[in-house]
């Protein structure tokens, strides 16, 4: 068969996975995106859900999720911000104030303020400061020191809750949002110096409340207001006047974020449009510059909840799930990877895993798992047809989580006959046993203690072995026999440093075990004899043929995907084949063939149609399908079969709340 | 009277004012636009036209004020030459010669002496912007062949090119890039919008562009509706743009207000949108301005926007957004359907107007009447819907009566048709509908006539169709009790042979009806409608019928679509004569027995006029127009003329106007066009020109005597009274500064001398000649008293007790003027 002779494969697959897509719910992806905050010094972005997840994306390294804090259910996040250059902290409706440890990736200690929900956080200008705006209408400063936060004292208390909290960048006033006014504090002795009373009105209307949404202080003293009747407005801090007022939606405004150089900012509406303020000069001869509104981005259908501005782009995520990074084509130099406009949904982790043996599919959810059995079909087709079902895919089983944390990690053995998942602070084991259709279920109870969460779960080919990544660093070996476990090795980490192991891979003959962490080096652990060996990227050991690669070169268009590639595995008969996807494309590599360079079409999206054609395409060694969209998960079930999971985008949007609406010209 | 000259086929108004943005004097009273080879000059108070500078031999391009002296505009034309008028008293002051073809005039106040023309040289659509050193001399004519291109392949309309920051730049647009050039660093940067490639772009083409007057501020409109602001644009990397978006269609004309404070949109929607602040949610309208909006323009006052519209309209508009003016020309917006008519009344010539009505357009004055809303129906704009047509209308009883025909027709078979007769009201000077009739007939109606008998008792009307049938329409009184509403209800309906009718029309006495059925012509008794006789030619279907007048009333002729022309004795019911000729247009004159044809030939059309009894033509014209004549009338002259010329007899008591396929207005004249001005509008303009102070007051009162006066004397054809406003004296002391004249004792005696008329009167050519040689030379030395010393040469040739007037006081008013320099000399010394 020719290589592209993948394609009846994944045509069968494709029947499997549209008859059981009907019946998909879940809320992997669902939770609303509350808080991003852009650290300058890293390029790095944190993310808070709604759920209390906490991702890391590392801007630099093509928009890559690095790190994830699982969530929780009680940990709704509402400010999230860097101080101290690497350190993050959160705040949220439970009062507490988090810092995570980006190393170990959990979390280093929560602290009550004292001063009920907290709505705004803001680290000061020189990063020795903490501030937060309570429900009670209480500004508190904390002190950060070098392991924890400290509280030092409360400014004048407000009569309601303060929404919003901006330093000016000497670090001598704040401005603090509320409820129907801003407060401009002075740091040094804590009193309101100003208040100015925010107009109600809306387009004519008075509104019950006018609820400042955001503020932002600049360092000439100009105060930016966002608000609920849909105003962005200009505040001068010395007088406590208001200096201009753009009304710019019909519904809240509920974010600002000011560049560094303070040419710029960017706003959010509740109508899922970003709003670009820039400052240019009045006249080309003139000194005198004021603001205006540039360009609207329309690219969330709902809120927009929080908006960063780095200083390349303008970031915006919100109630749709979506993180858009839109960047600011002024600032890009060259049009490449940077200047396209990045919409993230999924997160770059697998979700998703299946049983080879048993064709069993084992999805992730935030609080439950679902296990499926595939459907089978006898029936043959033309490439590209879908194929009828002759056995339906089954749903066997659903497995709750007790308590209010989140699934961090969960793997189905090759067998199918063992189930490991973690949360934050338990880890579970189940075996299965198949009767027929019937199908049992029994924990493996009395785990270990140090097994207490994982990270990363795998289970050796021959289903004998579980790897577990344990969160403090090391990884065990845990030997499984019939319905017991024994613990064979631990790994532990190299002293002194405390990384947490976030990607596992085992070989085929289970000889070796491959482990990624944090700082992007990757353990190979012997696991017979249980040693250790380390390749660091630079003296890694290339094979012959991405030595090829390195010095050919890709092709231009495969360098100007802009998605990471989420799982990789090989063909077992054929060894010369990679496979590959991202979310939006699989791809296999042969790498017996020629690599293509930059002159030759490197996607088809065109069935091949005759002899020929086929020839034609074959003639180079990138094989790439468009046709999922968006590509969640794939694997090889056996050598003929693929198995691929599609997360439609429409199914997402129809779970959320009902975006604001909008009456569209000619409808 | 002027026998000699040729019949000329003229232009008979009716040209477009709305074919560039109207421009505004500087004290916004004047509204200038161009009107075919004319500058029309408007008062925005009354509407009036109060000059016609005529002067260019070809179509008027473009008008700009002259920024240095806002009394004076410029205006240039397809003739190559850009001409300086005094607007005030409508004399042209200069013409200087380019050469080449010039599409559109932009002036710019830094630019001392040169202004700015779009010409193009090679391609015909690729357009330069070429800067025109215009020299100074003193002599009429002059050649200013200097010229530098600016900007190179640009959109020939004057909307895309906008002058910003006092001529710091310009701005041009064209398909999908705006550039922008800086005089200074004599760059061009150019911002590309993506094109049609992407589908969600198609329509991002740039349609007009203005310039923001204080900041540097960018604003173009799109194809799409979208209006951009750009700013930053002296940097090609860190521009950027807003969106403005409320029309649906494409955005015709932008402008900013003088301070900038907001911007001013239209298009197809016909509504005005004013963006306060330039932001998207402050925005007020001003909507249904009846027809889409060409051009804006704003004064610089500041006070008054004023838009062109598709039909022909100017409207000025204050700056709270309501209308103040309108200037309507004559309505050309849309196919016409009735033909051309007269309103027996007014005398105005009546066809299709805006959509759904019927305009009343006076000839005379070259101005619309008014409208008369037929359809009564609010109409929608939107590509693609099929509007209802007004597609008949009729005049009928000497005026009194008016019957029209709406249809729309969406399908083969749903046809909607209805008629409406329209009294005439003393009471209100107006129609009022009276009858609304649905569905008259199954088929269209190809034909309607009133029975213009004098002795007819009651009114009646035919209607023809396609649907085989003619209708007898009467007048009756039936409606209630009381007997005094009346209505209009069918009398008769005749057919022949199921034949569809397409003719009708009354014999002059009203006895007859001639009803012709596809090729064949019936004839019926109008007292008890029975068939008298039937005409067939076989030579295709009838296209025109008509009856002969006056002494020819015993013929019928008819033309049908084989180009043949027949004419029928009534009273021996056979064919008369018949002629091979290819009638369009065939239209009988009221007044005399003369029946005008327009044939068309191959190329052109032809013009024929005859008598039915007479073989031989009394008139042929070849060639009168190159297109198509659609449409003809006959308008009986309210002062008859007396040509003795045989040629020329059928013009004595009616003038012919026709209406071409591209709808302009054309007329035969012996007349130079200019003659047409009357004098009252003159008066107007000097009136108006007088500032409101106490000597206006004086001086009005005075006029007024001399007007009365004027009249009692114009008949005995006695010395007439010099105005006032021509006396230099005069006018020297009103237009001095009160600070810089003399003690009012010293004045006293030159200003009565100057009030006071001469007893004696010289008959000395050569005096007036040697002031205006003294005057000329004077006009050298100071450039500033140029239009005065026009004001002067103008008024010489009118009378000569004025003239001796003129030169009494001449002398004082050069004393008066060495005050004026001493006094000057003084200030400056300060």
């Amino acid at each position: 068969r020719s290589t592209s002779g993948a394609k009846p494969e994944s045509a069968r697959a494709r029947g499997a996975r549209s008859e059981r897509g009907e019946r998909r719910e879940g809320e992997r992806g669902a939770a609303a995106i509350r808080c991003v905050a852009y650290n300058n010094q890293s390029n790095r972005l944190a993310v808070s859900r709604t759920d209390g997840t906490v991702e890391i994306y590392n801007l630099s390294a093509n928009y890559f999720q690095e790190k994830f804090f699982p969530g929780h259910e009680s940990r709704a996040t509402e400010a999230l911000c860097w101080a101290e250059g690497q350190r993050l902290f959160s705040a949220g409706l439970n009062g507490e104030i988090i810092e995570y440890d980006l190393q170990a990736l959990n979390i280093k200690y929560a602290m009550d303020a004292f001063g009920g929900p907290i709505w705004s956080m803001a680290a000061s200008p020189s990063d020795s400061q903490l501030l937060v705006g309570c429900e009670d209408g209480s500004v508190k400063l904390f002190q950060i020191t070098p392991d924890k936060i400290q509280f030092e004292r409360n400014f004048d208390r407000q009569k309601s809750r303060i929404l919003s909290l901006s330093w000016h960048p000497s670090g001598t006033h704040i401005a603090a949002g509320s409820i129907d006014y801003i407060s401009v504090f002075d740091v040094k002795s804590g009193s309101a110096v100003h208040k100015m009373i925010v107009d109600r009105q809306y387009m004519g209307v008075s509104k019950r409340k006018c609820i400042v949404w955001g503020v932002a202080f600049l360092s000439d003293g100009t105060v930016i207001s966002v608000d609920s009747a849909g105003k962005v407005q200009f505040w001068d801090s010395a007088t406590g006047t208001l200096v201009k007022s753009h009304l710019i939606a019909n519904a809240d405004v509920q974010s600002i974020a000011v560049a560094n150089q303070e040419d710029s900012f960017v706003v959010g509406t509740a109508e899922g449009t970003v709003f670009h303020f820039q400052l240019v000069p009045v006249t080309s001869n003139s000194s005198e510059k004021q603001w205006v509104r540039t360009k609207p981005f329309q690219h969330h259908t709902h809120d927009v909840r929080t908006v960063a501005h780095s200083p390349t782009s303008l970031i915006s995520g919100g109630t749709d799930t979506h993180l858009v990074i839109r960047p600011l084509m002024e600032k890009v130099e060259v049009k490449n990877y940077d200047a396209a406009l990045r919409k993230i949904t999924f997160p770059h982790r697998r979700l998703i895993s299946c049983s080879r043996k048993r064709h069993l599919l084992l999805f992730q959810f935030a609080h439950h798992l679902e296990l499926w059995r595939l459907g089978s079909t006898v029936a043959t087709g033309k490439n590209g047809d879908t194929l009828p079902l002759s056995k339906n895919a089954d749903h066997l089983l659903y497995l709750k989580t007790k308590g209010p944390e989140n699934i961090i990690c969960s793997c189905i053995s090759p067998c199918g006959s063992w189930i490991a998942y973690s949360t934050a602070s338990r880890f579970f084991l189940y075996r299965l046993n198949y009767e027929h259709d019937n199908i049992n279920l029994k924990r493996v109870s009395k785990m270990p203690a140090f097994l207490r969460s994982a990270l990363q779960i795998l289970f050796s080919e021959d289903s004998t072995k579980l790897f577990v990544a344990s969160n403090q660093g090391a990884l065990h070996i845990v030997q499984l026999s019939g319905g017991s476990f024994k613990h064979l090795h631990a790994f532990q980490p190299q002293s002194g440093t405390v990384e947490a192991m976030c990607l596992l891979a085992v070989s085929p003959d289970g000889n070796w075990l491959a482990a990624s962490g944090t700082s992007a080096g990757v353990h190979v652990y012997n696991v017979k004899q249980l040693k250790v060996f380390e390749y660091s990227i630079p003296d890694k050991h290339y094979t012959d043929w991405s030595r090829t690669v390195q010095k050919h070169g890709f092709h231009h268009l495969w360098l100007q995907r802009d998605t990471p590639i989420t799982h990789i595995s090989f063909h077992p008969k054929r060894p010369m084949h990679i496979l590959l996807h991202d979310a939006y494309m699989f791809c296999i590599i042969d790498k017996s063939l020629p690599l293509p360079n930059d002159k030759t079409l490197l996607y088809n999206p065109f069935p091949p149609t005759n002899e020929s054609d086929v020839q034609r395409r074959t003639a180079h060694a990138f094989k790439i399908s468009k046709i999922y969209k968006p590509l969640l998960f794939m694997d090889l079930l056996d050598e003929r079969t693929l198995v691929a999971v599609e997360r439609p985008l429409d199914d997402i949007i129809a779970q959320l709340p009902p975006p604001i609406k909008k009456k569209k010209f000619g409808t | 009277m002027v026998e000699e000259e040729n019949i000329r086929v003229v232009r008979c108004g009716g040209s477009e004012l709305n074919f560039r943005r109207a421009v505004f004097s500087a004290d916004s009273k004047y509204i200038f636009c161009v009107s075919g080879d004319f500058v029309k000059v408007y008062s925005t108070a009354t509407e009036e036209c109060v000059h016609i500078l005529h002067g260019h031999r070809n179509l008027v391009t473009g008008i700009q004020l002259n920024p240095n002296n806002h009394l004076q505009l410029y205006s240039c034309s397809l003739d190559g030459t850009i001409k300086l008028w005094d607007y005030i008293d409508g004399i042209l002051i200069k013409t200087f010669i380019v050469g080449c073809k010039l599409h559109a005039l932009f002036t710019v106040a830094q630019a001392e002496d040169s202004v700015f023309v779009t010409v193009n040289k090679e391609k015909p659509d690729i357009f330069q912007l070429v800067s025109v050193k215009l020299p100074k001399s003193s002599s009429q004519e002059v050649e200013a062949k200097e010229l530098s291109i600016v900007l190179d392949y640009i959109n020939q309309s004057p909307k895309c090119i906008a002058f910003g920051n006092e001529g710091v730049y310009v701005a041009a647009v064209r398909d999908f890039y705006l550039s922008v050039y800086f005089f200074k660093k004599k760059t061009t940067s150019r911002f590309t919008l993506s094109s049609s490639r992407n589908k969600k772009h198609a329509k991002n083409n740039f349609t007009c562009v203005a310039c923001h007057p204080k900041e540097d501020c960018i604003a173009s409109g799109h194809m799409d509706g979208k209006i951009r602001l750009w700013r930053n644009f002296y940097d090609e990397k860190k521009y950027t743009y807003t969106c403005l978006h409320w029309h649906h269609d494409m955005v015709m004309d932008l402008a900013f207000s003088v301070t900038g404070s907001s911007l001013l949109s239209g298009g197809r929607e016909s509504v005005l949108v004013e963006w306060r602040d330039a932001t998207e949610k402050n925005k007020e309208f001003l909507p249904r301005l009846g027809a889409t909006i060409e051009h804006i323009s704003v004064s610089p006052a500041g006070d008054l926007f004023c838009t062109s519209h598709s039909d022909n309209k100017i409207m000025i508009i204050h700056r709270n957004l309501e209308a103040s003016a309108v200037i309507q020309g004559l309505v050309k917006d849309r196919s016409i359907f009735t033909g051309l008519m007269i309103d027996p009344r007014t005398k105005a010539l009546v066809l299709n107007g805006k959509p759904g009505h019927l305009q009343f357009y006076s000839l005379q004055s070259d101005k619309q009447l008014y409208n008369l809303d037929i359809m009564q129906q609010e109409y929608i704009n939107d590509y693609g819907l099929i509007q209802i047509e007004l597609t008949k209308a009729a005049f009928g009883c000497f005026g009194n009566w008016l019957a029209t025909v709406e249809q729309r027709q969406e399908k083969e078979t749903e046809l909607e048709l209805q008629m409406k007769l329209w009294m005439y009201s003393k009471k209100t000077q107006g129609f009022i509908l009276n009858t609304k009739i649905h569905m008259p007939h199954e088929d269209c109606i190809t034909a309607l006539c009133f029975c213009n008998a004098e002795k007819s008792e009651q009114p009646t009307l035919v209607t023809a169709s396609k649907d085989g049938y003619f209708k007898v329409w009467i007048l009756t009184d039936d409606s209630d009790i009381y007997k005094k509403a009346v209505g209009w209800t069918c009398d008769f309906v005749g057919s022949y042979h199921k034949y569809q009718a397409t003719n009708c029309c009354f014999s002059e006495d009203g006895s007859l009806l001639a009803v012709s059925f596809e090729e064949i012509v019936t004839l019926w008794d109008s007292e008890t409608w029975e068939l008298k006789c039937t005409f067939c030619q076989r030579a295709g279907k009838i296209r025109h019928l008509c009856f002969g007048r006056l002494t020819c009333s015993k013929y019928l002729l008819g033309a049908t679509e084989n180009g043949i022309l027949s004419c029928w004795n009534l009273l021996s019911c056979a064919l008369e004569w018949s002629a091979k000729l290819n009638v369009r247009v065939m239209e009988p004159d009221p007044n005399s027995e003369n029946i005008a044809a327009i044939s068309q030939p191959s190329v052109g059309s032809d013009l024929f006029v005859f008598k039915p009894s007479e073989p031989r033509p009394l008139y042929i014209q070849k060639g009168i127009s190159r297109e198509e004549v659609q449409w003809g009338v006959f308008v009986p002259r309210d002062v008859p003329e007396s040509f003795t010329s045989e040629a020329y007899q059928w013009l004595n008591r009616s003038q012919f106007y026709f209406l071409t396929k591209s709808q302009s207005l054309l007329t035969f004249s012996t007349k130079s066009p200019e003659e047409k001005l009357t004098p009252t509008s003159k008066q107007l303009l000097a009136e108006e020109s007088l500032p409101t102070t106490p000597f206006y007051f004086i001086l009005g009162k005075h006029r007024q005597q001399q007007d009365e006066k004027l009249n009692e004397t114009s008949e005995n054809e006695l010395v007439q009274l010099p105005l006032t406003e021509n006396i230099p004296a005069i006018s020297e002391l009103l237009h001095t500064p009160a600070h810089v004249l003399p003690s009012a004792v010293f004045l006293c005696s030159m200003f009565v001398n100057s009030l006071l008329l001469s007893k004696e009167t010289k008959s000395t050519e050569e005096i007036p000649k040697d002031v205006d040689m003294e005057e000329e030379k004077e006009s050298e030395n100071s450039d500033e008293e140029n239009d005065f010393t026009e004001k002067i040469q103008d008024t010489n040739n009118t009378d000569l007790g004025e003239d001796v007037i003129h030169q009494l006081s001449k002398s004082e008013e050069k004393e008066l003027r060495k005050f004026r320099k001493i006094d000057y000399s003084w200030i400056a010394a300060l």
